[in-house]
């Protein structure tokens, strides 16, 4: 099977195409050099059209415990959005907290073709997989979350060489099918259970005496030296809280060139200047990252709306409960391993806060300079559901609108950022790199994200719009792995994607140390924990996707 | 990973019956006999041990080939205009297919036990709860508060796993902890602290409880109140329970909703829930609602995530319209409005389905007996013991990995209910 995208405007940052026409070949699902034997399948004629590769999302919780629960939080959220069963597609529920089957049909519409769960609880990992596992079309992955688990924390108290740390957290990865580490509130969510409120960057943490810094600097040495390509995911100390910013410049110069990921670092940009004593430390956020090179960030941007706050840090979900909109919400503390807190929230345009960080979302956007490094994602469905990337992506790329959209938030709000001196404005090609070629670069997919040779047939053509949000709405196409599965906006075909994994090795006599620890104090036994590869493959839908581990130099 | 020994031993089995994870358990298969052998007790082992019986599907009564039974359910469904699909007692992969062919047919999915899980759903729905597992009440808590429910008649293991264990991470005596029932007390010893310490009982009847929590909760709030007792109890034992509470590093309430057989007893689980959040200002307390028992857990958590609602939902107007009281099976059954029954059970052959004038077609453990026979039976296999699958534990966050113990040829729910749905897409 052969089919060629004829004549279309082609976004490939990977190979610095910036808007050329050109042609491609699609084979058996992967982009191929022009063949010389021109037997063609199936033609698309593209000219006028623009042409990427599908969209990655980095940081999206599209499955496991919290996220159910924040279903199951949301009835009247679900009664709002029915989604109705079609001849090709099965019914389900949209809005804030999709059901998964909608969660991938309307990323798919949108022209993304891969999402990665950011919070695999090493516990709940199973879960998260079955989950995502009925996420259609897209492809997956996810990020084990360590750094409240007791274990690593004795293993830290103890003092315990760093080679016994990577060799838990590589076995850790390996039994919990992660693409990458991350760590949420390090420290801090262990300290909640100990009933401590807050645990600073320097802080020493109740019963370990171990501090959030020193987690930390444990994890993102663990994962550069074991090879995994995925920076450490760090959702840091503070979150929310007024004059967090100076923890989060703390926290990058703290990495001393280490890479790091800091994620959704919109909700850890806070000053506490001003009359309501809040206010936007982007400008000095985004200056330390344009100079530190090895941190990258994704924004996790709010928008206006109903939306339902799913996080790991129930230390911090718990104290912003009185935000709670509508009032109910759930917190919980999750088997040694790490918690959960799940707070809807209705970020207003007229109220000050909210009004404010969705101006420091965006004058983060704007105040980066490399797009390779910083990431678009609205922490769905924290910050607001994936479905306004579209209206953010316009947002970014048309300062007209920005300014009209300023005009309309809180006024006091408006005359405390900087979003209205700002003129820069995201070209096609730069969007392509934040949700295309940076994207699958910083996660160490090789044939994502790209159009060359031997990527992924992972495409999604648009026609070129004035309006940027009605243009990223609704693509013309999208293939994923070389088959249509979107004409005009609406799903085609229902296929199944991979879960992208990757196997650090360690050494094994690390479960002489795990399997008298699961004895002893936990619930399960050691091998009833492990996710084995065919619970992931047995229903013939999925499969897994091994990535190469990278030593020594950067991405 | 279940491993099986030289002598044909499985060991750490995990158990989907008991709903509390038990994964320790030793069993013998021979032929087609199941034996506890380690680890057993009055929930786990019958369960495991239920004789299997015919493995040939009927319609109508008569033994007829898989293929047949198919067909036949294919036919009965496809004439239906409004299919009620019951008991949901299945494994993971189970439930999946049986929403796929709910949606596709129109059906009303509703869980054998949602009645009783009701009484938490309605919780979450509307206020939230700050809930804690089992591990985490293994290692931590100091003070365990029993609402209404006799935990070891229904949980038997449940002391001795998760309370009064060997070790804890951050007690320095495990038998140090403090035990209260409130409402029920205990039918056995399992309670008993190692050293001997009964709970403390205090005890009042099940109506009572809604009374009896509020002063509770009130009195942890700190307001003054103008009675001596509730339900038999006095005030001066539970404001002592409500300093107990407070002084508690690591309080733990749990319940079991199934067990609170008295009117709106959901509203008892939201002053239960919502005293914990109150604790919670100056301490640590969580919930534990014990249940899931025969995967009621794991058919709620599929349903969640495949339609955003737990049970009870009607596909028949294309979208998943959850609506509590009017989609309950029980009640449309008797209202006259649905026209056929597929009732799954996969668990408990003694599970069996609701008898009415409507068709029925019935997926059940094999060894299922009825007193009217089903237009269609066809014996499924139990996930743990005849097929892998997957299964959730009361706390929701653990979904335990079932392996596959003996050679029953007794298929998987999901592959009838996927096979039903493949003979009704092809016509």
């Amino acid at each position: 099977m052969l089919i060629k995208l004829t004549g279309g405007t082609v976004y490939d940052p990977k190979h610095g195409v910036n808007g050329e026409i050109r042609d491609i070949f699609v084979q058996d699902g992967r982009v191929v050099e022009k063949p010389s034997d021109l037997k063609i399948n199936a033609e698309y004629d593209l000219s006028g059209k623009v042409v990427m590769a599908g969209a990655i999302d980095l940081h999206t919780h599209i499955g496991g415990g919290k996220v159910n629960i924040a279903r199951t939080l949301m009835p009247e959220d679900h009664r709002a959005d029915p989604v109705y069963r079609t001849e090709l597609t099965r019914s389900g529920c949209g809005h804030a907290a999709p059901s998964t089957l909608t969660t991938g049909y309307r990323y798919t519409e949108m022209g993304y073709t891969a999402g990665f769960e950011p919070a695999l609880l090493p516990v709940n990992a199973r879960q998260a997989h079955m989950e995502m596992g009925d996420i259609p079309i897209m492809d997956k992955g996810g990020y084990v979350m360590l750094g409240n688990d007791d274990f690593l924390l004795r293993l830290m108290a103890e003092k315990k060489d760093q080679k016994v740390i990577n060799d838990y957290v590589a076995w850790t990865m390996n039994a919990a099918q992660a693409i990458g580490v991350k760590v949420v509130n390090p420290g801090g969510v262990n300290a909640f259970k100990f009933n401590q409120r807050k645990l600073d960057l320097d802080e020493n943490g109740p019963h370990y005496g171990v501090s959030p810094r020193e987690i930390l600097l444990c994890l993102a040495t663990a994962v550069k030296e074991l090879g995994v390509t995925h920076p450490l995911h760090v959702h840091g100390c503070n979150l929310g809280v007024p004059g967090n910013k100076d923890t989060t410049l703390d926290t990058i110069r703290g990495f001393e060139g280490l890479p790091a990921h800091l994620t959704h670092v919109q909700f850890h940009s806070y000053g506490k200047e001003g009359d309501f004593k809040f206010s936007s430390g982007a400008a000095e956020i985004a200056e330390l990252v344009n100079a530190n090179k090895n941190i990258s960030i994704d924004v996790g941007q709010v928008m206006f709306g109903q939306t339902v706050t799913a996080s790991g840090d129930n230390m911090r979900q718990f104290a912003n409960n009185h935000h709670a909109n509508p009032k109910k919400w759930v917190c919980m503390d999750i088997e040694c391993d790490e918690g959960c807190g799940v707070v809807p929230f209705k970020y207003k345009d007229q109220n000050f806060v909210n009004a404010l960080q969705w101006a420091i979302g965006l004058e983060t956007f704007l105040l980066v300079d490399d797009p390779w490094r910083v990431f678009l994602t609205t922490d769905h469905p924290n910050g607001a559901p994936f479905t306004t990337y579209p209206h953010l992506i316009r947002l970014l790329m048309d300062k007209s609108f920005r300014q009209d959209m300023l005009h309309t938030i809180n006024p006091s709000a408006a005359a405390m950022t900087t979003l209205g001196s700002i003129d820069r404005e995201y070209s096609l090609y730069e969007i392509a790199v934040m949700t295309r070629a940076g994207a699958a670069r910083i996660l160490g997919l090789q044939d994502r994200g790209h159009l060359g040779a031997g990527a992924a047939a992972d495409i999604t053509v648009y026609t070129s719009q004035e309006d940027k949000q009605a243009m990223f709405e609704k693509p013309d196409f999208v293939f994923k792995d070389g088959e249509l599965v979107v004409r005009d906006g609406e799903i085609v075909k229902v296929t199944w994607g991979t879960t992208h994994v990757v196997r650090p090795e360690f050494d094994n006599g690390i479960e002489k140390l795990l399997k008298p620890y699961f004895d002893r104090y936990l619930t399960m036994k050691l091998g009833n924990f492990k996710i084995y590869n065919d619970e992931i493959t047995e229903n013939g839908r999925g499969s897994l996707t091994e990535h190469p581990l990278q030593f020594g130099g950067a991405a | 990973m279940t491993e099986i020994s030289d002598d044909g031993v499985f060991e750490e089995v995990p158990s989907p019956f008991c709903g509390v994870g038990t994964d320790d358990l030793a069993i013998k298969v021979v032929g087609k006999t199941v034996k506890v052998i380690k680890n057993g007790c009055r929930v786990n082992t019958p369960a495991f041990e239920q004789p299997m019986g015919d493995i040939r599907p009927r319609v109508e009564g008569k033994k007829v080939s898989l293929k047949a039974a198919i067909d036949r359910a294919a036919e009965l469904l496809r004439a239906a205009q409004l299919p009620l699909f019951g008991g949901l007692a299945t494994d993971v992969n189970g439930m999946r297919e049986t929403l796929a062919l709910a949606d596709r047919t129109g059906a009303v999915v509703d869980n054998m036990n949602f009645e009783k899980a009701l009484r938490n759903f309605r919780v979450v729905h509307d206020t939230g709860w700050i809930n804690t597992t089992l591990a985490e009440v293994k290692n931590r808590c100091d003070l365990l508060l029993v609402v209404g429910c006799d935990i070891e008649a229904l949980f038997p293991r449940f002391f001795e796993r998760y309370l009064w264990t060997e070790d804890t991470m951050f007690l320095d005596d495990p038998g140090h902890r403090t035990v209260v029932y409130l409402g029920k007390g205990p039918s056995g010893s399992a309670s008993k602290s190692p050293s001997g310490k009964a709970a403390k009982v205090l005890a009042c009847p099940d109506s009572d409880l809604p009374g009896v929590l509020a002063v509770l909760r009130a009195l942890v709030k700190g307001n003054s109140l103008d009675i001596t007792g509730v339900g038999g109890i006095s005030v001066g034992e539970l404001q002592r329970l409500a300093v107990q509470l407070k002084k508690a590093r690591y309080g733990v309430v749990t319940w079991a909703a199934g067990a609170m057989e008295f009117p709106n007893a959901d509203l008892t689980v939201e002053t239960i829930s919502k005293m914990i959040k109150e604790l919670n200002v100056t301490t640590r307390c969580s919930g534990l609602p014990l249940g899931g028992k025969n995967g009621d857990q794991t058919s709620y958590q599929v349903a969640g995530w495949q339609t955003g609602f737990p049970s009870r939902i009607n596909f028949s107007a294309g979208f998943p319209d959850y609506d509590p009281y009017l989609n309950s099976i029980d009640s449309r059954l008797a209202d006259g409005s649905g026209d056929l029954l597929l009732w799954i059970s996969a668990f408990d052959a003694e599970a069996t389905p609701p008898t009415t004038k409507l068709p029925r077609i019935v997926l059940g453990r094999s060894g299922m007996k009825f007193e009217k026979e089903p237009d269609v039976f066809i014996p499924i296999g139990t996930p743990g013991i005849d097929h892998s699958g997957h299964a959730y534990r009361t706390d929701n966050v653990v979904a335990l990995r079932l392996p596959k113990l003996r050679e029953s040829s007794l298929p998987a729910t999901s592959d009838i209910l996927a096979a039903i749905e493949q003979s009704l897409r092809e016509t």
